[in-house]
């Protein structure tokens, strides 16, 4: 459902991402992890077609992003990192905007909130400003807006960033069981997220794909057997870089 | 999602902003009393002796440098400091119909605001006899002017997440288009520069077209000369948030 060729990004000198190739399928949730900076939002936002490639392509769904942009967008659902969603308005009318840019109308739309609203459990905030929220509520209120036209493929950076574990393990069962008829890539720093929701995991670390498998072909590699030890062997940390 | 589906979804997503937060009521308020206020008092109403809206049509182009930009600040650079910028460029949409969309909005508010003058209208109609000809091509006029000075102002909003560095690039620009035009300025030019050149240069200004107007002219170059800066300020809104993300 998703594939990505020889993708690659520079700002400037720099390279966020470095020539990365991979495929995720319908049924699996592909675990995106990586150090701080190592391209991982960067990535995403080319899959979603928020920021062009400089080189190599990604096509979803069979379709290319720069060739058939709407037609991609259309497909997918995001849920950018830091969840941002327009704090002025309440739950519901940020709900019933992001139905309706979706081509979402009257019943159609009515039933389409009513399943996030349950999926993110937003019942008793519907009629709040966003503004008022804790940042679980605000946070699952993007989520809701990610799912609300049933896409097949689902791109959440951090999803479950700034939960409470409660509220993590929640969001880690949800997507695990929506991986099973949909194309999902998720980004995040814990690592036993991967074990519990991943049915494959990419390490990438500046830009360049390190690691990539199901979490325990990942966690066999680590002497420990532990994918934390692994992850550290595979990838540098920004201050020890600077320093050395 | 026909083009229109989308673009008329994000312009009464960004017009109910308006009327959800208290700036659409601030800004209703201020902009009705200033505007009041220069009618009555600088604008002369009662002393010109003539039933029209000059008093009211003269200072329009001073009271919205200054209004319109405040509300143009935020179409792009809120988007930019939410990060919700990223929400509405990756939904099925384009660049293009999510820029049609607020600026369609926020000049939909400002046309809002400019019919609420209507008392102002019903004032003269009970004084005097006044040509409402004029005052219809008058209120064009004003809205045209709003548009462009919004579009402008959308444009500097794309460039920064900060407002008040929109809010004055944008007053800034929308100052020379007034002043290339303001009768001091060109004549101060017309003492060493060729009439021609004064001319040419008198032509780029917003007063020259907005002035046609007020003589209650519908003056097709005048709608093309407004209706031409809004699409150019409107592209180049498009190329800075492409650049921006590229």
């Amino acid at each position: 459902m998703i594939k990505v060729e020889n993708l690659s990004k520079s700002f400037g000198q720099k390279r966020a991402v470095d020539g990365i190739s991979f495929e995720v399928a319908k049924g699996e949730v592909l675990g995106f992890l990586g150090p701080n900076g190592a391209g991982k939002s960067t990535t995403m936002r080319m899959i979603t077609g928020f920021i062009p490639a400089s080189a190599g392509s990604v096509s979803v769904c069979g379709l290319d992003v720069l060739e058939h942009p709407i037609e991609v967008k259309r497909r997918i659902g995001y849920l950018p990192e830091a969840a941002p969603s327009y704090t002025d308005m309440s739950v519901l009318s940020f709900l019933k905007f992001a139905a309706g840019m979706r081509g979402l109308r009257g019943e159609g739309r009515r039933n389409a909130i009513r399943r996030v609203v349950e999926l993110c459990h937003l019942e008793n905030v519907l009629g709040q400003t966003i503004d008022t929220l804790s940042k679980g509520f605000r946070h699952r209120t993007c989520l809701a807006q990610a799912l609300v036209h049933d896409p097949e493929v689902l791109i959440l950076d951090e999803p479950t960033d700034g939960l409470d574990p409660n509220q993590k393990h929640e969001v880690r069962t949800l997507i695990r069981r929506m991986g099973e008829s949909k194309a999902i890539i998720f980004s995040t720093h814990i690592l036993e997220e991967v074990e519990e929701a991943c049915t494959r995991a990419i390490i990438i670390d500046r830009g360049r794909i390190v690691a990539n498998g199901t979490p325990q072909e990942l966690k066999a590699r680590a002497p420990s057997g532990k994918l934390d030890d692994f992850f550290r062997s595979i990838t540098r940390s920004d201050v020890v870089e600077k320093a050395a | 999602m026909s083009h229109w589906a989308a673009i008329s979804t994000i312009a009464k997503r960004e017009l109910s902003a308006y009327f959800e937060s208290p700036v659409a009521y601030v800004f209703l308020v201020i902009f009705l009393l200033l505007a009041g206020f220069f009618t009555f008092t600088f604008g002369g109403f009662f002393e010109r002796g003539e039933a029209s809206l000059a008093a009211l049509f003269n200072w329009l182009p001073w009271l919205f440098l200054f209004l319109v930009p405040a509300v143009g600040m935020r179409l792009w650079s809120e988007e930019r400091r939410l990060g919700t910028i990223e929400l509405l460029l990756t939904m099925p949409v384009s660049a293009w119909q999510a820029i049609l969309g607020k600026f369609l909005a926020s000049w939909a508010f400002l046309i809002i605001a400019l019919a609420l003058t209507f008392p102002i209208i019903i004032t003269v109609n009970w004084l005097g006899d006044p040509d409402n000809g004029v005052i219809a091509s008058g209120y064009i006029g004003a809205a045209l002017l709003a548009g462009a000075y919004l579009a402008i102002s959308s444009m500097t909003s794309a460039l920064t997440r900060n407002q008040v560095i929109a809010f004055i690039l944008a007053v800034v620009l929308c100052l020379l288009l007034i002043l290339v035009g303001f009768s001091p300025v060109t004549d101060l030019l017309s003492r060493w520069a060729s009439p021609w050149l004064v001319e040419a240069v008198t032509r780029f200004s917003v007063l020259t077209h907005y002035d046609g107007f007020q003589k209650g002219v519908l003056d097709s170059r005048g709608v093309l000369y407004f209706l031409s800066v809004i699409a150019f300020t409107l592209f180049a809104t498009g190329v800075v948030i492409r650049n921006h993300r590229a």
